[in-house]
């Protein structure tokens, strides 16, 4: 049987020869997507913002009565109150802001919903009420903490953790890499206004997880090369060493893509922001690890050198044993 | 590496996986299939997440600065007490309360080391610092300032959030709801999980209200016009009537309480013989009936106000004495309401108000639909992965294929031993792991291609390429380990479940992809000693 080689055998890309343009790109696109984010804003789910989101399923109908419910609800007097499709042609969402009044009050907040669900029942024979989230401002405040909390200490952590394992220029590069994909999928979320949720941290945190997994394979050859070619330019070494670990690359991407997708597709429409998020993750994060992890290391001055003072005499004898057994 | 694997390891192994798998399979069981498992056998499942099996969570935080207005309020009446007790009297100015501490004068300096040692007398001591829950000094000659101290507060709070848990507890209880959980969070907040509930709102008016009743005499002396008004004068108190009442402005009330809920026995939702109005009937404890009597004894033919969590509910006239310990109020209530409050009284007075600062309520059918689309979700990504894998590797894909396998079930048993819980976030990590956890295997793999294309032999190629793709694997799966802990220490419920998947799927993926393939790429080389390596 023949198999499948996505990666030919003899694949000699230059990658690092558009370093330059793919850092302008990416210094263009982080700017952009901070920039985005700040001006646009990131469209806030109640789990950060507060409030109140009642997802409802009219399943006497085929499209949900969105004008309709849009007069019952706005005869309550409520206040500022969106209500959008979700889903199926006969969900919605109905998501209300945080008044100023309520703040801390998240007893008020919740009879609020208490409110609409009570007039749903009673107006809408048939209608079911899917979910209720009721976050007051206090609580969406500290989980905003937390999520921002985890997300700087997961970064500076995995950096940590790869100056101790690697060099100190290879934590910086991871660090670096990082930062640029959460900017751009921040990036992505004030451009689509999707929902930004505390399931999105967590895709942000899983993003970080692979996008380093990426760079880690990189790094890891880049560091055996380095031993192992001492004489080769750090160039054309790291070009070789993206280049053998490319097939692997495609591979996990694609395993990793396929996944995604189908949860895509076929997941709950909850869902879908955070699969959305974590798929645009395994582009940017790959990529980052080509363009943004290695080249850092000729402008941090990487050389055969570098592995010299750490490098002690048994480490070295266990490394070459591997290839004369 | 041929040697790697006597047959006594790979026994031992192959027993493990044996043993992981049937300790997944009750997760997939529903509980009535459960039931049929032989109970000397273990059979540990999987906890669903309340957005998975629906259901109600909610947070509770307790008002802790109404609380601590309450106390000084308290404080201040013992005070009062102590000052009026008559060995002999003290003669004392006003109580203030402002700024959240006690002052008042006392009008004769020889009473003053008196009236400080009443006081002290009042302050308990906190733990075992020596500290007390007050602290007592003397301003100004003759005024007293008693102010609560920090840890005094501190434990008072804590206290009374440990009193409300056990109450909320009582409360769902009586619901008769399945399993639900509730666990005291941090110094001042509760929360509550009941799964499969139907309605929530009735869950929620009945944990939150604080259900303090007291009997209180009317001030009848009082000028008409200060009900209206609801300015009480000194030594009453204004109370406004409820709202389903009809009354307007407030009922005049003299301070002291005759009898409280706290001096129940047992609170019955019923229905008056006569005009057939929904009722709460009481039953008072000794002292609280005796309590009871001797007041109404003491006061026939004048009002006495009916009072529920500040709110007067009625003011009827002292008929005649009161003596059996068992009274009836009425108040415009439903038979639904009338029976939450019954069931409120019953089981006490929350020691400090709750409010619900969090609420997340899921559907049954939303639940199930999510498990059903996650479920296809996921048997839709690993067919596809597997197919992929063995177009791509060939045998070494069949060997990550059913690492990938064994990994989801180890994944379960694991979780299902970790008593952890499965959420829709912890479904869409399974998703993941299925695209990610053969990562391992095609570093492996991929290693293995290169080194023979180096021109290795078969076992040196597949030796060297375990062994140098697995520092990477290694490396690789730390740093996910570090994104999963920080998720679970700052993520909420949902989020966590994916944190657990994450984290277990890391560790059991070395474990499958790695040691595992290894296990069966050694036993296949040394039986079948292959000429060619199709890879």
């Amino acid at each position: 049987m023949r198999l499948l080689k996505l990666v030919p055998d003899t694949t000699n890309i230059q990658f690092l020869k558009w370093r330059n343009l793919a850092l302008i790109l990416s210094m263009v696109l982080t700017i952009a997507a901070i920039a985005l984010t700040v001006t646009r804003g990131l469209n806030f789910g109640v789990d950060f913002a507060g409030g109140q989101m009642i997802q409802v399923t009219f399943t006497q109908d085929e499209t949900a009565p969105v004008e309709g419910l849009r007069e019952e609800i706005g005869q309550l007097g409520i206040g500022d109150v969106s209500i959008q499709r979700f889903g199926e042609p006969n969900q919605v969402s109905i998501r209300l802001r945080e008044t100023e009044s309520e703040g801390e009050d998240g007893g008020t907040a919740n009879s609020v919903s208490e409110q609409i669900t009570e007039m749903i029942t009673a107006e809408y024979e048939g209608s079911r009420i899917d979910s209720v989230d009721a976050v007051s401002g206090k609580v969406s405040d500290e989980l905003f903490r937390a999520g921002a909390t985890a997300l700087v200490l997961a970064m500076i952590a995995i950096a940590l953790y790869i100056w101790l394992r690697f060099e100190w220029q290879f934590g910086v590069g991871a660090l670096f890499a990082l930062f640029h994909d959460v900017a751009l999928t921040f990036g992505f979320f004030a451009l689509t206004q999707l929902e930004f949720n505390l399931n999105i941290v967590a895709a942000l945190l899983t993003i970080i997880g692979y996008s380093l997994n990426d760079t880690i394979v990189v790094y890891d050859r880049i560091r055996e090369n380095l031993r192992k070619y001492r004489k080769m330019d750090i160039v054309p070494l790291l070009d070789l060493s993206v280049n053998e670990t490319l097939a692997r690359t495609v591979m996990t991407s694609l395993t990793t893509i396929i996944a995604l997708v189908v949860l895509l597709v076929f997941g709950p429409p909850v869902l879908f922001g955070f699969t959305a998020a974590m798929l645009l993750g395994i582009f940017i994060g790959t990529y980052s690890s080509v363009y943004m992890a290695a080249p850092i290391l000729i402008w941090l001055k990487v050389g055969p050198d570098s592995f010299v003072p750490v490098e002690t005499g048994g480490e070295r004898a266990e490394h070459q044993e591997g290839y004369t057994r | 590496m041929l040697n790697d694997f006597p047959p006594w390891k790979v026994w031992l192994l192959t027993a493990l996986l044996v043993v992981g798998v049937l300790l997944s399979i009750p997760s997939f069981l529903t509980p009535a299939q459960r039931e049929q498992i032989p109970d000397f056998l273990p059979q540990p499942a999987v906890n669903l997440g309340l957005d998975l099996s629906g259901g109600v969570h909610i947070l509770l935080e307790a008002e802790t600065d109404e609380f601590a207005a309450t106390r000084l309020q308290s404080m201040a009446d013992r005070i009062e007490d102590a000052m009026n007790r008559d060995d002999p009297r003290i003669a004392i100015g006003d109580i203030s309360r402002s700024g959240g501490r006690i002052a008042f004068t006392v009008r004769d300096e020889a009473q003053l080391d008196d009236a400080m040692e009443r006081v002290r007398e009042l302050t308990q001591p906190v733990g075992f610092t020596g500290e007390r829950d007050y602290s007592v000094e003397n301003i100004d000659s003759l005024q007293i300032v008693v102010t609560p101290t920090e840890a005094g507060f501190e434990a008072a709070v804590d206290t009374a959030v440990s009193t409300a848990t056990e109450v909320v507890r009582t409360r769902i209880d009586e619901l008769g709801t399945r399993e639900p959980t509730i666990i005291r969070q941090g110094s001042d907040r509760i929360v509550v999980q009941v799964p499969g509930l139907d309605s929530p709102e009735s869950l929620m008016s009945l944990i939150g209200r604080t259900a303090s009743l007291e009997f209180r005499l009317v001030n009848y002396n009082a000028d008409p016009l200060a009900g209206q008004s609801c300015e009480a004068p000194i030594g009453s108190e204004a109370i406004p009537w409820a709202e389903q009442t009809g009354y307007q402005g407030c009922v005049i009330v003299q301070r002291r309480v005759m009898v409280s809920g706290d001096q129940l026995e047992n609170a019955q939702q019923g229905f008056d013989s006569q005009t057939n109005q929904v009722t709460v009937n009481l039953t008072f404890d000794g002292p609280g009936g005796r309590a009871f009597g001797r007041v109404t004894q003491e006061n026939v033919g004048r009002p006495f106000a009916i009072i529920l969590d500040g709110e007067a509910l009625s003011a009827p006239n002292i008929n005649e004495p009161i003596l059996g310990g068992s009274a009836q109020i009425t108040g415009g209530f439903s038979v639904q309401s009338a029976n939450e409050l019954a069931i409120a009284l019953r089981s006490g007075r929350l020691p400090v108000q709750l409010t619900v600062i969090e609420n997340r309520t899921v559907g049954p059918e939303l639940g199930a639909d999510s498990i059903e689309m996650g479920a296809l979700a996921g048997l839709i990504a690993t067919v596809a992965v597997i197919a992929f894998m063995i177009v791509t590797y060939g045998r070494f894909g069949v060997y990550a294929n059913i690492a990938l396998a064994l990994n989801l079930f180890l994944i379960l048993a694991i979780m299902a031993l970790l008593d952890a819980t499965l959420t829709l976030p912890g479904i869409a990590g399974f998703v993941l792991t299925v695209g990610v956890a053969v990562d391992a295997n095609v570093l492996i793999n991929e290693r293995i291609r290169e080194e023979q294309r180096r021109g290795r032999k078969i076992v040196d190629a597949v030796e060297t390429g375990y062994k140098e793709a697995s520092r990477a694997i290694f490396d690789a799966n730390i740093t996910n380990v570090i994104g999963g802990a920080l998720m679970f220490s700052f993520g909420s419920g949902p989020v966590r479940g994916f944190a657990v998947v994450l984290v277990i799927g890391v560790i059991t993926s070395v474990f499958t992809a790695v040691t595992v393939t290894r296990m069966m790429v050694a036993v296949w080389l040394k039986n079948k000693r292959p000429k060619e390596l199709v890879i």
